[in-house]
């Protein structure tokens, strides 16, 4: 299990840097490929991020026999997955696609912020109940297979990242045409 | 000294509106209120050991507060709508961060409000003596009321055009305010304990206070993007 947790967190920490990174970029210079890198990228930090916390809950079946422990690496995890669902969800409330991209890059390094701020008070709030650390698990595999690991799932990552947003550009620009067909 | 003028006419304005219609005002006293009698149905308040009832009040009291703050955040752009007097605002020659400033202190001093007169009530609902670090218990609660507000002006600034504005703004601050409910909620519960603040509770003071200072700025930065585009 540790061999799916660790890697699909860190590629879901990467695909949220890359997602804020991006909305930087677009508030900076206005242009949608950004925004559309920014969406593509959080998706795919969803989806890893979601593969984290299932390995997470089974980490925890297999090590306690409870599903559910309030372990502060898989609770955290899970608020930063709400957290992220709010920038999906800002996004299809948001109709016109210039002021979506804005409000959502706006959004986007609101939720990059407490990331960390969420953790660490997922780990303080929890520090009082001793447990055993899904770190030590972490720490106790071999490091240069689970590098390996690591290596391959942010290959996946970058080969989703690139098809979404492929994805996310056609369909720009069959609305952009539409809307031109519409005007005229 | 301009951008103090220019934030305090923001803030009087919305102040003076508020108190003309009350329209957030009283929903929001009224929810707070009717939140604190339905938690005693999920437990018996009557028959709970005073020890037991001080874990849990810290909980009850931010979830009150943060559902209430809600409709009082719901209004603050909202209220600009009719006659586009929020383009009016925006087109004023005043600073835009004043201008979020203003609203901010406004929806701040109207959540505080509702929240002072809910905390006696819950005090005699549920026998808890709250005000053992009552000066404590005021820095929480300003800093905590912050927290929530700043999140939930600039939020109410985003959903203010979209369809489905009232589900969006609590779906977009909640998970936002967990640090900030977090700690409050952590702290409020151990001075109505009547602990003094000590190392432990300085964290999660710590935590508030960055949490408050690092989306002030992060808000006042980034409110001319959204409210311009």
């Amino acid at each position: 299990m540790i061999f799916v947790y660790a890697p699909a967190g860190f590629a879901a920490i990467l695909a949220f840097a890359v997602a804020v990174a991006a909305s930087v970029m677009f508030l900076r210079n206005k242009n949608l490929w950004f925004d559309a890198l920014a969406v593509s990228a959080t998706e795919v930090g969803l989806g890893f991020l979601a593969v984290n916390l299932a390995a997470g809950v089974v980490w925890s079946y297999q090590t306690r026999a409870i599903w559910w422990t309030w372990d502060p690496a898989v609770a955290s995890a899970l608020v930063c997955g709400l957290v992220y669902a709010s920038y999906l969800m800002l996004r299809r409330a948001v109709e016109e696609p210039s002021q979506r991209a804005t409000f959502s890059a706006v959004w986007s390094i609101f939720c990059f912020i407490d990331a960390p701020l969420v953790t660490a008070a997922v780990y303080r709030w929890r520090a009082l109940h001793p447990h055993r650390s899904l770190w030590a698990d972490v720490a106790a595999v071999s490091q240069t297979a689970l590098a390996a690991t690591t290596a391959a799932t942010l290959a996946l990552a970058a080969v989703l990242l690139v098809l979404r947003l492929r994805q996310q550009n056609t369909r720009r620009q069959r609305e952009s045409a539409r809307r031109i067909a519409q005007a005229m | 000294m301009d951008y103090l003028r220019q934030f305090w006419v923001v803030s009087a304005k919305d102040l003076r509106a508020e108190f003309r219609t009350k329209e957030a005002i009283n929903a929001s006293l009224a929810f707070a209120l009717v939140i604190l009698v339905l938690f005693s149905f999920a437990f018996d308040a009557a028959d709970l050991e005073a020890a037991a009832m001080n874990e849990i009040s810290g909980g009850l009291l931010w979830i009150a507060f943060a559902f209430a703050g809600t409709l009082v955040l719901n209004r603050s752009f909202v209220r600009e709508l009719p006659n586009d007097c929020l383009d009016g605002l925006i087109a004023a020659p005043i600073s835009r961060s004043a201008l979020f400033l203003g609203k901010a202190f406004a929806n701040f001093a109207l959540v505080l409000a509702v929240e002072l007169v809910s905390l006696p009530v819950f005090g005699i609902f549920y026998h808890v003596r709250w005000a053992r670090q009552a000066p404590e218990l005021m820095l929480v609660l300003v800093l905590g009321t912050w927290g929530v507000t700043v999140i939930g002006t600039i939020t109410s600034a985003l959903t203010v055009n979209i369809k489905l504005r009232e589900v969006m703004l609590p779906m977009l601050t909640y998970p936002i305010l967990v640090p900030a409910l977090m700690s409050a909620m952590q702290l409020t519960t151990k001075l109505m304990a009547g602990e003094a603040i000590g190392e432990d509770t300085m964290l999660w003071l710590k935590m508030l206070i960055g949490f408050d200072v690092i989306y002030t700025a992060v808000s006042l930065l980034l409110i001319e993007v959204v409210l311009i585009g």
